[in-house]
């Protein structure tokens, strides 16, 4: 079951440069996946939380189209061939 | 690892200083801007913006071991605050794969924002000091490639008690020395004599009127802090409401703001080489915090406080209700002292003779809330220039014509 992430135009300096980082082991659920993810790409980890592994206030991840502070945070469940996508919120002034 | 700029973001300006010229690092809420000028100080050129928007509370310049470093602290409000350095006036960033500025997991806590980057003597040019939000003190030994908590001053008794200020509980000024300072907002000024193993409040004499016992032994508002050039046990300090001057290293304050038409303030500049040259800047308080009347003056006192005296000219004096933070406050080491300082709404303004008379360097900046003020060593400069191979009469024909079209 491929679990994917899309990266934002910040954290690709970490990611060389890839805008999608495709899986090859599988994940359960979100917090799996980050781990795999900056178990491959180091840097993003600490730019998508914080070092209490807090997700940032203003970084909001997707399973499809739906944020997991809606769902159940990183314990939220993977369905098969998902895609996660890591935005920063509109937010500032 | 370089910060990327996307489409949407402004490319920096580049600044290219020489040695002996003066370089002010300029941090905004939306970026860092590195001005320059000549020794002279009448013409400035301006830089940036370094990480368009992100805020800049902290940054600093290392000349030490042969360095030309700029240290920034951009804070990203979604991806965090980290550490760069540039070796190229901004030409280049370096920053860590993982932020080298972190809390230990067992500290509980999340760094917030870097309020000061401070390196230390000319003697240890490895070793760095950063103070962060929430209050902590972090030093360096390999030049800012590591970092460790200071557990003396975390582990201190009195930090489950510390309040935060408007800025939030951060610890924003580092006095290095064998007594060693730090102020935190709202905790006070505290201080080691062990090399930063162990720490005490150090706040006898300065009145906290904002809590029930406005000569607590911690909790003061302190805003601001700088050591006198010379006499390593005077200290001035710019409280909220308040400017005091200790000659005992701290153990004791005393009000020295008297004659100010606001003892309310957050910046402070001491001389280079006159420990008794010190420039405040009065805003009304308590909750307007704009300059008095809406007249921007800087006030000087050249006696350790015993008077001061006006400094206004070139500065506006009708409708200037302006705010100067704690950081946007700078003095250069150069003879006359230059004397600098960027307000909130973005105006940066600079004085080549110890404030006699001031210019307007920027208006439009984002708003300021750092300002720091170096004399450039090791980048080469005019001396190294001539030393350089002759330009052919072609090359020299294309310099004139481009001087000309500059002018």
């Amino acid at each position: 079951m491929p679990v994917a992430f899309y990266i934002p135009a910040y954290l690709r300096p970490f990611t060389r440069e890839n805008s999608r980082v495709e899986l090859r082991q599988p994940a359960d659920t979100v917090g799996a996946a980050l781990e795999r993810l900056w178990g491959l790409y180091p840097g993003v980890r600490d730019r998508i939380v914080t070092e209490q592994g807090e997700l940032r206030p203003h970084v909001n991840v997707f399973v499809g189209e739906e944020n997991i502070r809606f769902l159940q945070g990183f314990a939220t469940e993977l369905p098969d061939d998902c895609e996660l996508s890591i935005l920063p919120a509109v937010s500032g002034g | 690892m370089s910060i990327p700029h996307t489409p949407r973001n402004p490319e920096p300006a580049p600044v290219s200083p020489k040695n002996g010229d003066v370089l002010l690092l300029v941090g905004t809420m939306k970026g860092l801007f590195l001005v320059r000028s000549a020794g002279t100080r009448r013409r400035w050129e301006i830089g940036g913006p370094h990480f368009p928007g992100l805020s800049v509370y902290a940054a600093a310049w290392d000349a030490r071991d042969g360095r030309r470093r700029v240290w920034a602290a951009p804070k990203s409000e979604h991806w965090g605050a980290e550490l760069c350095a540039s070796d190229d006036f901004g030409k280049s960033w370096k920053r860590p794969e993982t932020p080298a500025l972190r809390f230990p997991a067992e500290a509980g806590a999340s760094l917030a924002n870097v309020w000061q980057i401070t390196p230390g003597p000319a003697s240890e040019p490895d070793v760095m000091w950063a103070g962060v939000e929430p209050a902590a003190l972090f030093e360096s030994r390999d030049g800012g490639a590591s970092w460790r908590l200071n557990d003396g001053l975390w582990n201190h008794p009195h930090r489950a008690k510390w309040m935060p200020g408007g800025g939030g509980l951060c610890l924003h000024t580092i006095v290095p020395g064998d007594r060693f300072g730090v102020a935190v907002s709202a905790a006070g000024f505290y201080r080691s004599d062990d090399g930063g193993a162990t720490w005490a409040a150090r706040n006898r004499g300065i009145s906290a009127y904002f809590l029930p016992d406005p000569n607590a032994e911690f909790g003061q508002c302190v805003h601001k802090v700088v050591r006198s050039p010379g006499r390593p046990e005077r200290f001035y300090l710019q409280h909220h409401f308040g400017v005091y001057r200790s000659d005992d290293s701290g153990d004791s304050w005393e009000d020295i703001g008297q004659d100010l038409p606001s003892d309310f303030g957050f910046g402070l500049g001491i001389h280079p080489r006159d420990g008794e040259t010190v420039w405040v800047l009065p805003l009304q308080a308590d909750s307007f915090r704009c300059a008095p009347d809406g007249k921007l003056r800087v006030y000087r006192t050249r006696n350790a406080g015993r008077s001061w005296q006006p400094l206004s000219r070139g500065l506006p004096q009708s409708l200037a209700y302006e705010t100067v933070l704690r950081d946007a406050f700078a003095v250069d080491a150069l003879e006359p002292a230059g004397v600098y300082f960027g307000t909130r709404s973005g105006k940066l303004f600079a004085s080549r003779d110890e404030g006699r008379t001031w210019q307007a360097v920027a208006e439009g900046l984002p708003p300021i809330v750092c300002v720091k003020a170096a004399v450039v060593e090791n980048a080469g400069g005019r001396a190294a220039a001539r030393r350089r191979t002759p330009r052919s009469r072609p090359a020299k024909r294309r310099a004139g014509r481009r001087r000309r079209k500059a002018a």
